[in-house]
């Protein structure tokens, strides 16, 4: 499989505290790739890394081949690579169908087509999205009122409403009903499988990430630990101090 | 009745009044004049406040540019610009109504054009501002271009300009200007009645709720904003035009670049009706044109306390404006429901 992101030797400092030092990782097209370790470890920073959130110390990063790492927020995410974010954000005075209906992909949007009204296939598109999530019988409220687990469900929707060929996802489970989390999983596999969307998720719950996702990177301190196969990850020594804090 | 025979009849009465309102109060002619200006001014500020979250205390800029800059081409067309301006008191005119309206025609396009060119370059200045921090840059810009206008001899500086004479009588002038305003306050609505069912709307709408998700998520905010500011400017230029006409004589600071007068009125009026909705600053403007009038007529003197505690009473209890009240009220009627059925199929079911 070939590499659809490509960072190399990322280093990115805040003042003193080095967030993520000489970081390379690929993520292979069309599949889910997982970003794990403890708090503060430098996994946040590195999706703001990629999306052009913040400028990098040093390193490159490429998306399908070319260099992104001079590019703003919406011009990345123009070209199909999309995060969520780790404190969930949605419109919170646009109802739902709304918060879906400007989600479309701003690709290809001229200077007057934020003149046209707004599209049958989108309005479809869009619920039939919220129905996916299971948000169907909520989307005429107002996404604010939602509740925090919701609110994710919707960003999530939101997400695939934009038709992105790589889906960052930070934590996309925390804060989610544990009863809700193996739909939630379901649902993240079939959006990889039947939308193909390449997914590239940070995730605590180890349960989750070694279930879903093919192949594993592990950060500590802000540097690279470890990377492998869930199993290999699972099983790594070094992974497993980091996580009881013995590193 | 149906709600789209009520809207029919709100409307047909909304422009019959308009109409007859100056034949039935031929007294208040000035008044209702004004009161479709404020009308316009607090449309005109929503769609940077209300709708798209960036709360400019500046927009009274665009109401200026427009005046001077529609001013200088009336003039222009006529005599050297810098010679007219030199007089004082009206200089010598003899002009009929042809010269006049063709005048005030390329002046009002003279003043949408100069507000739009104000607004993109300033927009790329203070749209890196956020928050309080745009509401002062813009408000810094409104009382700087107001100085600068004042040390600018060749528009007449500090002193000001008089405005091409109307060739009509007395009454004709204050129906011909009623009329003007009236038009462009309708115009201002009807445009933004469809602006706000485009996909526009919900892009402002996320830039206001959410700039950094809105970037995040692709969407051209610059432009968005660009757009929505000069789109703004340039009906508050059209109005400037206008107003500079009717005013008769035009200097910076108390009529052009009004800041503490109509350039904070227009951001309470929209507060006072429900900001980010179409029809609370027409509502707002309403009430308070009509609040205004009243102190100004029956407690002068003490006119600005009354309109300080309004503000207060606005801001600090009364946030939701009327619109917003009513919202929260009639959650139905705003059709902010839940819906049982999960799923699309139980919707189709359920409409058989
Ligand atoms: N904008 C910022 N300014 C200053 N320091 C920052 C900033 N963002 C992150 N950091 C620091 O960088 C380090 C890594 O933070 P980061 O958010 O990437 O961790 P994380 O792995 O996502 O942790 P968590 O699992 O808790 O979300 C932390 O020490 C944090 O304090
Ligand atoms: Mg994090």
């Amino acid at each position: 499989m070939s590499s659809i992101i490509e960072i190399k030797d990322v280093s990115k400092a805040f003042g003193g505290v080095i967030a993520n030092q000489s970081i390379s990782v690929n993520v292979a097209e069309g599949g889910i790739t997982g970003l794990i370790g403890p708090n503060g470890s430098g996994k946040t920073t590195l999706f703001n890394s990629v999306v052009g959130h913040h400028p990098i110390d040093e390193g490159s990063i490429k998306f399908e081949g070319a260099e992104i790492s001079k590019l703003k927020v919406p011009q990345i995410a123009r070209l199909g690579l999309l995060r969520t974010f780790q404190q969930t954000r949605i419109y919170s005075k646009m109802n739902c169908v709304q918060n879906m209906q400007i989600s479309i992909p701003h690709r290809n949007s001229g200077l007057l087509d934020m003149f046209r009204g707004h599209s049958p296939e989108t309005s479809d598109r869009a619920l039939e999205l919220l129905e996916f999530v299971g948000l169907y019988s909520k989307r005429n409220l107002i996404a604010g009122d939602l509740s925090f687990g919701q609110q994710k469900l919707l960003e999530f929707a939101m997400a695939l409403m934009n038709e992105p060929k790589v889906l960052l996802l930070d934590e996309p489970t925390a804060g989610i009903n544990p009863t809700l989390i193996n739909g939630l999983i379901d649902r993240l596999k079939l959006a990889n499988e039947q939308f193909g969307v390449t997914l590239f998720v940070i995730e605590h719950n180890m349960r989750v990430i070694m279930n879903l996702a093919d192949h594993i990177y592990c950060l500590a301190h802000g540097e690279l630990l470890a990377e492998g196969k869930p199993d290999d990850i699972q099983n790594d020594q070094r992974v497993v101090d980091a996580y009881l804090g013995a590193h | 009745m149906s709600v789209s025979q009520k809207t029919f009849l709100l409307y047909a009465f909304i422009l019959l009044g308009g109409i007859l309102a100056p034949f039935v109060f031929p007294n208040y002619i000035a008044q209702f004049a004004t009161l479709w200006l404020m009308i316009l001014f607090a449309l005109t500020w929503d769609m940077m406040g209300g709708q798209m979250g960036y709360n400019s205390l500046g927009n009274i800029i665009f109401f200026g540019v427009g005046m001077y800059a529609s001013a200088v081409v009336q003039i222009a067309r006529l005599y050297e610009v810098a010679e007219y301006t030199s007089h004082s008191g009206a200089p010598k005119v003899d002009f009929g109504w042809t010269e006049y309206l063709s005048g005030m025609g390329f002046g009002i396009i003279a003043g949408a054009l100069a507000a739009i060119f104000i607004a993109v370059i300033l927009g790329r200045i203070v749209f890196g501002l956020r928050g309080p921090y745009f509401a002062i840059g813009t408000l810094g810009a409104a009382i700087a271009a107001g100085e600068l206008v004042g040390a600018w001899d060749y528009i007449g500086g500090g002193g000001g300009i008089t405005s091409l004479p109307f060739p009509g009588t007395g009454d004709e002038r204050s129906l011909f200007f009623y009329f003007a305003l009236f038009a462009l306050a309708l115009l201002t609505f009807a445009f933004l009645k469809w602006l706000y069912s485009r996909r526009y709307v919900l892009a402002v709408n996320a830039i206001r709720d959410d700039e950094d998700k809105a970037e995040a998520m692709g969407i051209h905010t610059l432009r968005y904003k660009t757009v929505t500011w000069a789109m703004s400017a340039s009906f508050l230029g059209m109005a400037g035009a206008v107003y500079g006409n009717m005013a008769g004589f035009i200097e910076p600071l108390e009529v052009a670049f009004p800041t503490i007068t109509f350039g904070i009125f227009m951001v309470l009026m929209a507060l006072l009706g429900g900001k980010g909705t179409l029809w609370g600053p027409v509502l707002g403007a309403v009430v308070f044109h009509i609040i205004k009038e009243f102190t100004w007529t029956h407690f002068l003197g003490w006119q600005w306390v009354a309109l300080g505690m309004l503000i207060i009473i606005n801001v600090a209890y009364f946030q939701q404006g009327i619109l917003g009240w009513a919202q929260e009220k009639w959650p139905d009627f705003f059709g902010l429901t839940v819906d049982e059925s999960d799923t699309r199929e139980a919707v189709e079911e359920a409409s058989k």
